[in-house]
C-alpha cells in the first residue's frame, strides 16, 4: 500500500514540509535499515524501463546470475544492478539512471533478452532542482549481496559523506545553503550551518576529537543565550564519526565456543598456581633440538610438559577422570589423551595427543607437529578433536604469566602455561643466578578434586621439569 | 626475451596514478605486462585492478601470468560440482573463483594465462585467439592449431590446449585464456573430477575435454618461448614496442588498493559463498557393527551455508535430543568440513559420555563431513 500526497507536478517546492510518505511494504521489509526522515511526497517520479543493452559479438540472450539490488532500493547512475552470463562471459550491468528500483523483470537463472526491459526505475524528478526533500539514507548492503559499490539515495545534491554529516547532526539539507557546483552542499556548508546555530566561531584547524552531535532541542535554547552574550565561544569542529554497529549471527567456531563454555559454567572451578624453574629443561632442549631436526621434527617445550603431565596423572589418576551428568559416578580414564589448545585463524581448537602414557617425548613431538600443520590448514579430523581427558594451554607463546583457564567438559582439570621469563633467583648458597621461570595456573573441578591433590600433582609435574633427569626414573 | 623497460615502468606509474586523465605514452596502441608472482589470488587481483582503474580508450593491455598449482572456477560455478575438493586440500592446491564466466581450469607453472584488456566496444575474443594461433604458427609452422567457434584452441583438431572466459564491465572488458605448455595432466584430470554425488544446481557446468600439452607435440617448446612469441605478435598487431614490463602484484604504490582486492579473492565468502543455491540429495552407506545403514540425506545450501538439513536416521539410533541439536547446529553454518568438524566435536563434549553413543555420533558425522 503506497500513500502519496500529491501537490503540483511541475515544481516540487515544499517549505518545512511535514508530510509523511509511506513507502510500500516491500520497500520497508527489504530495506529495514533505511531511515526515513520527514520526507515529502515523492510524486511525479517517472518510471523508465531500463533495457538490457547490447553485449557485443551479436549476442541476443543472457542468463541472469545475480541481482545486486532489490525492488525498492535506491540506485545512482553507474551502480551495479546485476550480473549476467553469456557464453563464458560474465557481464556487470550498471544503472544508467538515478532513482528507485520499482520492478525486476527477471529472476535468477532466467534468460534475459537484449533490447528488452531488465528493470523498471523510478527516475528522480527532482534532479537538478534544489529540492526541499529530506534525504532517505540507505546504508551499504551486506557483502553477501553486493560486492562492489554502495547504493545510496540521491535526492539533494550532496555527497554521501556530507549527507551523513548532516544526518548525524540532525540537520535538514533543505535548510542548508549549498555553495558548490549546481548548488551542491559541501562539508563546509554543513559546518557553517552548525556554527551559525550555536553562535560559535569554528577555529581554523580542527582538533581530532569526536564531539557528539548536538541535539536540536539543546541547541535551540542555547542559541538565544549565546546571541545575548555576543561573545563567540570557540568550539572544536564537530567531527562526524561514521562508524556503525554491526550485528552478525554466531556461527561456526564461535558457536562451538559458546556451547563449550556454557557447559563449563556448571563446573565449580578452583585455581592453583605456581612457578617452575625451567633452567635445566631449557638447556636440555637446546641439546636435543638438533637431534630432533635430523629426524625431521620440530621440538618445542610442549612434548616435555605433556609427558611430565602424563607421569603425574599416573600418580593422581583422578585428574584424568570424568564426572557423569548427575554427579553420581566418576570414570577414571585409562588413556591419557592430552589436549593442546591451539589458536587458528578461525578461533580456538583443542586437538589431543592420544595415549601419552605409552609415548616417548619424541613420539609426542611428532604427533604435535602433525596436529599443528593440520590445525593451521583447517584439516583436523573428528578423532583428533574428540576423546581428550586432560588439557594444557600454552598461552605463554603469545604472552602472559598467570591465567585462569576454563575446564573443557567432560574433563576435570586444565593447565595454563605462561611465558618463560629470565628472572633473578637465589640458589642454595644464597647467590643470585639467572633462572628461566615459567608460571603455571591449574584449574580443577572442585566437585571431585581437592586443593591438596592439585597441589601434589603440580609439585610432581614441577619436579620432573625442574630436574628432567628424574623423568628417566619413572619413564615407562 | 623479457626486458624490464624503465620507460614503460615510468609510463605505467604515471598512467596508473591518474587513471583516467594523464595519458602520455611512449608505447602507443598496446602495453604488455607480465606478473612476477605465481600466486593465483594476486594475479586475479591484478586483472580486477586493471579492469577497474585503467582507461583503455587509447591503450590496450596484454597481461601475461602463470600460477603455482591452483584450480580456478568461473564466477557462477559450484566448486563441489567442478572439482575434488578433498584432493585439493590434501595436495595443498589452491582454489580460486575468478570474476569472469566460463568453466573450471587447472593451473600450474606449465600453463600460461593471457589476458587481453580492451574497452567494452573493442571486445573481440576471436581476434585475440587468432592472434595467439598466429604467434604459435610463427614459432612452429608445423603446429596444427585452430580456433573453434566455442573459443577453444584445438591441437591436431582433437585436443584442447586453450580455454577462454571473459568479463565485461561498464566501459572496460577483458578476455583471458589459458594455454597448456607443460602442465601436469595427471593431476589435472584427477582434481577436475568431482566425487560428490547427488548435487542439483543451476550453476554453470564445465564441459570436459581431452587435453594435450604443446610440449608433448614439440618437446623443444617452453613456456617462456610461448610467452615471448605471443608478446611479439601482440606488439606487431598493436604497433607497439616488443617490451614486456614486469609488475609485482604486491606493489601497493603502483597498484593502490591491490592488497584489498587480493584479500577479498581469498575470503571464504567469495570462493565458496558465491556458489549459486544448490541442493544435495544422497544416501550415506554407513557400516555399523555387522550391518550397513542406508541413511538418506537432503540439504539445501545457499551462499555456501546450510539452509535446510534432513537426515533420515533409523528411529532412536541417536537420542532425539541429540539429533535435533545436530540439525539445529548444522543449519546456518558453513558447508565446510572444518567448521562442521569443530561443531560436531564440541557437541560431543556436552552429551552423555557413552562409548556406544560416541561411536555412532562419530560415524554419522564423519560421513556427513565427507559430503563437504
Amino acid at each position: 500500500v503506497c500513500i502519496h500526497r500529491v501537490r503540483s507536478c511541475s515544481s516540487i517546492r515544499f517549505i518545512k514540509s511535514k508530510y509523511v510518505c509511506v513507502f510500500d511494504k516491500s520497500a520497508l521489509k527489504f530495506s529495514h535499515q533505511q531511515r526515513l526522515f520527514r520526507t515529502s511526497a515523492v510524486s511525479c517520479g517517472q518510471i523508465v524501463q531500463f533495457k538490457l543493452s547490447d553485449i557485443g559479438e551479436g549476442i541476443t540472450e543472457v542468463t541472469v546470475k545475480e541481482w545486486y539490488i532489490k525492488e525498492g532500493d535506491s540506485v545512482s547512475q553507474f551502480d551495479s544492478i546485476c550480473e549476467v552470463q553469456s557464453d563464458k562471459a560474465s557481464v556487470t550491468i550498471t544503472s544508467r539512471y538515478d532513482g528507485v528500483i520499482r520492478k525486476l523483470h527477471y529472476s535468477i537463472d532466467d534468460i534475459a533478452f537484449v533490447g528488452k526491459p531488465l528493470v523498471d526505475i523510478e527516475i528522480d524528478a527532482s534532479k537538478g532542482v534544489a529540492s526541499e526533500e529530506d534525504v532517505v539514507e540507505t546504508p551499504p548492503m551486506s557483502h553477501e549481496e553486493h560486492t562492489h559499490q554502495e547504493i545510496k539515495g540521491h535526492k539533494t545534491l550532496a555527497t554521501p559523506a556530507v549527507r551523513r554529516l548532516a544526518m548525524e547532526n540532525n540537520i535538514k539539507l533543505s535548510e542548508v545553503v549549498g555553495t558548490g557546483k549546481d548548488n551542491r552542499i559541501l562539508k563546509e556548508d554543513i559546518l557553517n550551518y552548525l556554527a551559525k546555530q550555536t553562535g560559535a566561531i569554528l577555529p581554523p584547524s580542527p582538533k581530532a576529537e569526536i564531539v557528539p552531535p548536538q541535539r536540536k532541542t539543546e541547541a535551540v535554547p542555547a542559541a538565544p543565550k549565546d546571541k545575548a552574550r555576543k561573545v563567540p565561544v570557540p568550539v572544536s569542529r564537530p567531527i562526524a564519526f561514521s562508524g556503525k554497529d554491526r550485528t552478525e549471527p554466531v556461527t561456526g567456531f564461535q558457536k562451538a565456543m559458546v556451547k563449550t563454555m556454557s557447559a563449563a559454567l556448571k563446573i565449580p572451578h578452583f585455581g592453583y598456581s605456581d612457578e617452575v624453574d625451567l633452567t635445566q629443561l631449557v638447556q636440555l632442549r637446546e641439546e636435543l633440538k638438533p637431534l630432533a631436526e635430523i629426524r625431521g621434527v620440530k621440538l618445542s617445550f610442549m612434548p616435555f610438559f605433556i609427558k611430565a603431565a602424563s607421569l603425574g596423572l599416573l600418580q593422581y589418576p583422578i585428574l584424568n577422570a570424568s564426572l557423569d551428568e548427575n554427579c553420581q559416578n566418576v570414570t577414571y580414564k585409562a588413556s591419557h589423551n592430552i589436549g593442546v589448545a591451539m589458536d587458528t585463524e578461525q578461533g580456538l581448537i583443542v586437538p589431543n595427543v592420544k595415549n601419552v602414557q605409552v609415548c616417548s617425548v619424541f613420539d609426542i613431538a611428532v604427533e604435535l607437529n602433525r596436529l599443528q600443520s593440520l590445525g593451521s590448514a583447517g584439516q583436523l579430523g573428528t578423532s583428533d578433536l574428540t576423546g581428550g581427558t586432560f588439557t594444557l594451554s600454552n598461552i605463554g607463546t603469545i604472552g602472559g604469566t598467570y591465567a585462569k583457564a576454563v575446564i573443557l567438559p567432560p574433563e576435570v582439570a586444565i593447565g595454563a602455561l605462561g611465558k618463560i621469563q629470565v628472572l633473578p633467583r637465589f640458589n642454595g648458597k644464597g647467590e643470585v643466578f639467572k633462572a628461566q621461570i615459567m608460571n603455571v595456573s591449574w584449574s580443577a573441578d572442585h566437585r571431585i578434586i581437592d586443593g591438596a591433590t592439585m597441589a601434589r600433582f603440580s609439585n610432581l609435574w614441577k619436579s620432573y621439569l625442574e630436574n628432567p633427569a628424574s623423568m628417566l626414573l619413572d619413564l615407562k | 626475451m623479457v626486458l624490464q623497460s624503465f620507460k614503460n615502468c615510468l609510463w605505467l606509474s604515471c598512467v596508473l596514478r591518474t587513471p583516467k586523465a594523464c595519458f602520455w605514452s611512449t608505447a602507443s596502441g598496446g602495453l604488455i605486462i607480465q606478473s612476477v608472482s605465481n600466486d593465483v589470488y594476486q594475479n586475479l587481483a591484478v586483472e580486477d585492478w586493471i579492469h577497474d582503474h585503467i582507461d583503455l580508450e587509447k591503450q590496450q593491455v596484454l597481461f601475461l601470468w602463470r600460477n603455482s598449482p591452483a584450480v580456478v572456477i568461473g564466477r557462477h560455478q559450484n566448486p563441489w560440482q567442478e572439482c575434488n575438493l578433498r584432493l585439493l586440500r590434501q595436495k595443498n592446491i589452491k582454489l580460486a573463483r575468478r570474476r569472469s564466466g566460463g568453466g573450471t581450469v587447472y593451473h600450474d607453472l606449465g600453463n600460461i594465462n593471457l589476458t587481453f584488456f580492451t574497452t567494452r566496444k573493442k571486445y573481440e575474443r576471436m581476434e585475440n585467439l587468432k592472434l595467439v594461433v598466429k604467434a604459435l604458427k610463427a614459432l612452429r609452422p608445423q603446429l596444427d592449431v585452430h580456433v573453434t567457434d566455442r573459443y577453444d584452441i584445438l591441437l591436431d583438431r582433437q585436443y584442447k590446449i586453450s580455454g577462454t572466459a571473459a568479463k565485461l564491465g561498464r566501459t572496460s572488458a577483458y578476455h583471458h585464456c589459458t594455454l597448456l605448455c607443460n602442465a601436469d595432466k595427471f593431476v589435472l584430470s584427477s582434481v577436475l573430477k568431482s566425487p560428490y554425488k547427488g548435487l542439483k544446481s543451476n550453476a554453470t557446468p564445465s564441459v570436459p575435454a581431452l587435453v594435450k600439452n604443446l610440449f608433448e607435440e614439440d618437446p623443444s617448446l617452453t613456456s617462456e618461448m610461448l610467452l615471448d612469441a605471443i608478446a611479439k605478435e601482440y606488439a606487431v598487431q598493436h604497433h607497439t614496442d616488443h617490451h614486456i614490463t614486469l609488475i609485482n602484484p604486491t606493489d601497493e604504490t603502483l597498484l593502490p588498493g591491490i592488497s584489498a582486492k587480493t584479500k577479498e579473492l581469498q575470503t571464504w565468502e567469495w570462493v565458496y559463498g558465491k556458489t549459486p543455491k544448490f541442493s544435495i540429495s544422497t544416501c550415506l552407506n554407513m557400516a555399523y557393527k555387522d550391518s550397513v545403514l542406508n541413511v538418506k540425506v537432503n540439504m539445501d545450501v545457499k551462499h555456501g551455508r546450510i539452509e535446510v538439513c534432513n537426515i533420515d536416521l533409523p528411529e532412536q539410533w541417536l537420542p532425539p535430543g541429540l539429533y535435533s541439536e545436530l540439525v539445529k547446529n548444522l543449519t546456518g553454518s558453513k558447508f565446510c568440513p572444518n567448521e562442521t568438524t569443530t561443531l560436531v566435536t564440541t557437541l560431543l563434549r556436552v552429551c552423555p559420555q557413552d562409548n556406544e553413543l560416541h561411536s555412532r555420533w562419530t560415524l554419522l558425522c564423519e560421513n556427513m563431513i565427507r559430503l563437504m
